[in-house]
């Protein structure tokens, strides 16, 4: 069973460097993406299904596709067009679909087969994880909620200043 | 049934801190070193929630929490101002962004 965690931690080392030798932006997010649902693995095989939820549903769900969305929106015309030319060759999917394969593979074999929480000794539940972040952890908590509020007021800022200087330079 | 050890976890995680950093330090493409930053803030969480797994404890995944709201008030920061500086510079590279006005 401890096979999953090291064929996930091939695939994750295998992607990250394939991440950061890429010269096209969505390739490298493509690889990516595989790499957070190869750490997800692990956290699976670790005992922390909710993190591996997280992982997911945050970092490949949310953060990745802001990412996305950002390398959509500096695309320029003909640069945009060769782009997708190039994504659409299969030269720039298929390992990315094969690590996922594999990945899927792995989770279909774990969620059948496995007794997971066996693997890494003990399993901390999401309902722990709770208890102890409301309980002890609640000044974490907040500054982390302040936090995500500064940062919605500064990528609200950044992102609408631009649009106000030429008014400024209209008056 | 074999349970995995923790320095093959720290291990990993380390890899992939190294793997971030190589790639924050070679890269000059704004939209990379903004990447090779998340893979280093996954790689820290990856190590917070091995070791919270070892002891048992849920402080790990809390930590583990605390760092993906970092990162998500990070990339929106961050990604606003890649999208400034393509707007003033037209370029991503950050070598054209390293004097300042004054």
């Amino acid at each position: 069973m401890t096979f999953v965690f090291y064929l996930s931690a091939a695939v994750a080392i295998y992607s990250t460097i394939m991440v950061i030798s890429r010269v096209n932006a969505v390739h490298a997010l493509l690889y990516m993406i595989v790499s957070l649902f190869s750490v997800a693995l692990i956290f699976y095989t670790l005992g922390a299904p909710f993190m591996a939820a997280l992982e997911v549903i945050i970092y490949a769900g949310a953060i990745m596709v802001l990412f996305i969305f950002v390398v959509m929106m500096l695309n320029l015309g003909k640069q945009a067009a060769d782009q997708e030319r190039k994504l659409l060759s299969a030269k720039g999917w298929i390992v990315p679909v094969v690590l996922a394969l594999i990945l899927i593979a792995e989770f279909i074999f774990l969620v059948t087969h496995g007794n997971v929480h066996a693997l890494a000794g003990t399993s901390v539940e999401p309902q722990a994880v709770g208890k102890s972040m409301y309980t002890s952890y609640m000044l974490g908590v907040e500054l982390a909620g302040l936090l995500l509020l500064a940062g919605l007021v500064g990528a609200f800022h950044l992102g609408k200043k631009q649009q106000s200087q030429p008014a400024e330079d209209e008056e | 049934m074999a349970v995995i050890p923790m320095e093959y976890g720290l291990l990993l995680a380390g890899i992939l801190f190294s793997l971030g950093l190589i790639g924050l330090l070679v890269r000059r493409n704004i939209v990379f070193m903004l990447l090779s930053i998340e893979v280093m803030l996954n790689a820290a969480g990856l190590a917070f929630v091995v070791a919270g797994a070892r002891w048992g404890a849920p402080d790990g995944q809390i930590m583990f929490m605390f760092i993906l709201a970092m990162a998500a008030a990070e990339v929106a920061v961050g990604l606003a101002l890649v999208l400034q500086m393509y707007r003033q510079f037209k370029s991503l590279d950050v070598d054209s962004a390293s004097k300042m006005r004054g």
